[in-house]
């Protein structure tokens, strides 16, 4: 029997920090101590706190190392592992306590958050089925095919409240209720799952894919004996190569065991999955978009209605929800809907995960009750800002939400206090921004992004968002007029209420959001033209403070443009003309005597 | 895999790998002295006795750990056992042997084996 276990995060975040080389060297330093027997290594999906990887835990003591470094390993293998003595100056500083260590759950990363969807990231290897099955894996779908009846399945979903967490929060017992019911002429239905998680700085489907893909697996099978499927697809980004890998893995083991393929459980029931690939098209994650590359035809949406539930992908009834959604359901219909719906706020049930980013401390991945304040998560999970920065907005939803500010840090999180205010939940990406991001050069990003994304089939979207583009473009070169502000929010509408698919839908939220709540940034950058953030290059001029100049020279050294003169001892100047703005002279300065303005 | 049964069967032979990754789940621990002087006088073959042991009678909610030194060189190897119905007992001059005797006795049968205990070795 193993005494104690090591488990090393292989998330894409810590394999990018270096985790991989410290699983190697784990091996070797536990052989070289002779402890092969005692400590097994195991290798498991995300943590969540992804800012301080590459993150280690040993059991059964419960330690957590972070930014651990190879060659940090041979004095833990040694200490700890050997010796029984644990290394402090390596834990997680939040961690140690007087009174000994302090269980992980217990911080304030940790402490907030309740894992449903992300209950067994970080806690069971992803590679082996035996270990999702020690933890419950596969109970729910021998459940339902031994005990309950499809339309028991589906009246579970409706009861639970469960919404799809893709975004959009559709029903997803409605949503299997339809696939069910609308076409009932015998033939080949679908399940698919959406795992093109496009929008950027979110990560929530790919953790869970990496970190515990059964449980998709599971889940689309329960979907499948629901609605009366016998084949699935996962549709998964090819930028997810982990992911991707222990997908197959997974669908491997598990036909291997039986659980996929013919005859499951010997009740009768088939079930089958099969992966495709995106080649990395935003509009993609759209679901008549997905299905039709599914189908092997170029990306491209088409019209609503009919729904994917009468007539999805091969002109089949199909069930299309996304990754985060099925993780939810094997635990639903284990524990039962009750259980899952006394979670959440009245027309919001369960958790959200939400992948935190942008300007805050504790970057990673985080799993929250539905109606927790977004104030709670910057502030308590998130840890606040760094440097003490002040917050100004956060922006949920990606390149289809809006923005969060200061006012509504208190709001619910949940789908309709989200829309309320003109953001959205989206699939979860949450970019926190402090004092010195601009909100236009946001929107501006933002729109850059569904200008390159948009797949040009429909007018409105291709040209609309183009010409939005350009009027922001405008605006932060200092050539925007008022009359370009109501332009714009004209166009936002129209875009809106005339695109094809939901890129096309959203896309100008993020411009609207900002325009509704930091007006007073677009005036500045339009009538004072002067970026307050200090962004935006066009409206920026770099000067040097004669009193506080020493004439120390450091400043002209390091410009790149040879924009800086003036004699040692002496103030220097910065010529406008030459200045590409570039900020290095600024972060030089030892006497604060450069600022920009 | 046809049946339930099958899945709990599997569930069932990794539940002591999977019981040591819950933190709260041990409420018997068997802590070893692993610090030089504890090596020095043969705690290694202990650790494992105590940990085949424990496999062997295949017991939830135990768990093997090893500890620094408690200042008794001398009684070394010395293993601390604490179970909830009998606190914390700490045994000496341990030997495979007394392991797997500790485990059948102590953990199992609730009786505190009084002869390897520090207060009867002083």
């Amino acid at each position: 029997m193993y005494r104690s276990q090591v488990l090393v995060c292989g998330g894409t975040g810590c394999t990018s920090s270096g985790s991989p080389a410290i699983i190697e060297r784990l091996h070797e330093e536990i052989k070289k101590n002779g402890l092969e027997d005692e400590v097994q290594v195991v290798r498991t999906g995300c943590f969540g706190l992804c800012a301080l990887g590459p993150i280690m835990i040993v059991y059964p003591e419960g330690c957590f190392y972070s930014a651990v470094k190879e060659e940090d390993i041979p004095e833990i293998v040694s200490e700890h592992l050997l010796k029984g003595r644990i290394v402090e100056h390596l834990l997680y500083k939040e961690t140690v306590t007087e009174n000994g260590i302090k269980p992980l759950n217990d911080t304030n990363f940790y402490k907030k958050q309740h894992r449903v969807a992300l209950r067994n990231c970080g806690v069971i290897n992803p590679e082996n089925i035996d270990e999702y099955i020690a933890v419950d894996g596969y109970q729910a779908l021998g459940k339902v095919l031994n005990e309950m009846t499809p339309e028991q399945v589906i009246q579970t979903i409706l009861d639970s409240g469960l919404r799809g967490r893709g975004g959009a929060g559709f029903p997803t017992g409605k949503k299997w209720q339809l696939a069910r019911t609308i076409v009932q002429d015998g033939g080949q239905k679908y399940v698919c799952c959406n795992a093109d998680e496009g929008d950027p700085g979110a990560f929530m489907d790919r953790s869970v894919l990496e970190g515990d893909p059964h449980v998709v697996i599971e889940a689309m099978a329960i979907a499948g004996y629901a609605i009366g499927a016998t084949q699935g697809y996962i549709y998964v980004r090819a930028e997810y190569p982990i992911a991707v890998q222990r997908l197959r893995i997974a669908i491997n083991q598990a036909r291997e065991y039986g659980l996929l393929g013919k005859n499951i459980f010997g009740k009768g029931f088939d079930f089958d999955l099969d992966i495709r690939l995106g080649a990395g098209a935003f509009v993609c994650g759209e679901e008549t978009a997905l299905m039709t590359s599914i189908e092997g035809k170029r990306g491209e949406p088409r019209c609503r209605p009919p729904f994917p539930a009468e007539k999805g992908l091969f002109q089949r009834p199909t069930v299309l929800n996304n990754v985060e959604t099925y993780a939810n359901v094997p635990q639903i219909i284990l524990k039962g809907a009750d259980w899952f719906s006394s979670m959440g706020t009245e027309k919001s049930k369960g958790t959200k995960v939400f992948a935190l980013g942008g300007k805050i401390n504790n970057t990673g991945l985080v799993e929250i009750p539905m109606g927790t304040t977004l104030r709670e998560i910057v502030y308590e999970i998130g840890g606040g800002i760094p440097s003490g920065k002040k917050f100004k907005a956060a922006q949920t939803g990606g390149p289809s939400g809006g923005c969060i500010p200061t006012e509504h840090l208190d709001i619910k999180i949940d789908y309709d206090n989200l829309i309320a205010i003109g953001s959205m939940m989206g699939s979860g990406g949450l970019i926190v921004m402090d004092e010195d991001n601009c909100m236009v050069d946001i929107a501006k990003f933002f729109l850059e992004f569904t200008v390159d994304e948009s797949c040009g089939k429909c007018t409105p979207c291709r040209i609309g968002t183009k010409r939005l583009y350009e009027m922001l473009h405008k605006i932060t070169s200092g050539n925007g007029t008022l009359e370009d502000l109501d332009k714009m929010e004209k166009l936002c509408y129209y875009i809106k209420n005339n695109s094809l698919c939901g890129l096309g839908q959203t896309a100008p939220n993020p411009v609207l959001s900002t325009l509704r709540y930091f007006k007073d940034e677009y005036m500045a950058h339009v009538v004072d033209k002067k970026c307050p953030a200090g962004v935006c290059t066009h409206l920026l001029q770099y000067k040097i403070i004669e009193d506080k100049c020493k004439g120390c020279t450091a400043c002209a050294r390091v410009c790149p443009a040879g924009a800086i003169s003036g004699s040692v001892k002496e103030p220097h100047s910065i010529d406008p003309a030459k200045c590409i703005k570039c900020g290095a002279c600024m972060s030089k300065c030892k006497f604060g005597a450069i600022i920009k303005e | 895999m046809k049946t339930l049964a099958d899945l709990q069967a599997i569930k069932e032979n990794l539940q002591s790998q999977m019981d040591l990754r819950n933190e709260s789940h041990a409420d018997t621990k068997i802590a070893v002295g692993m610090a030089t002087c504890g090596i020095a006088a043969g705690a290694r073959p202990v650790v494992t006795a105590f940990s085949d042991s424990v496999q062997e009678h295949k017991l939830h909610g135990v768990s093997v750990t090893l500890m620094g030194c408690i200042g008794l060189c001398s009684q070394e190897p010395i293993a601390e056992i604490t179970t909830p119905k009998d606190g914390k007992v700490i045994y000496v001059k341990m030997t495979p042997e007394k392991a797997k005797r500790v485990v059948e006795e102590h953990i199992i049968g609730g009786n505190v084996v009084k002869e390897y205990t520090i207060d009867n070795n002083k």
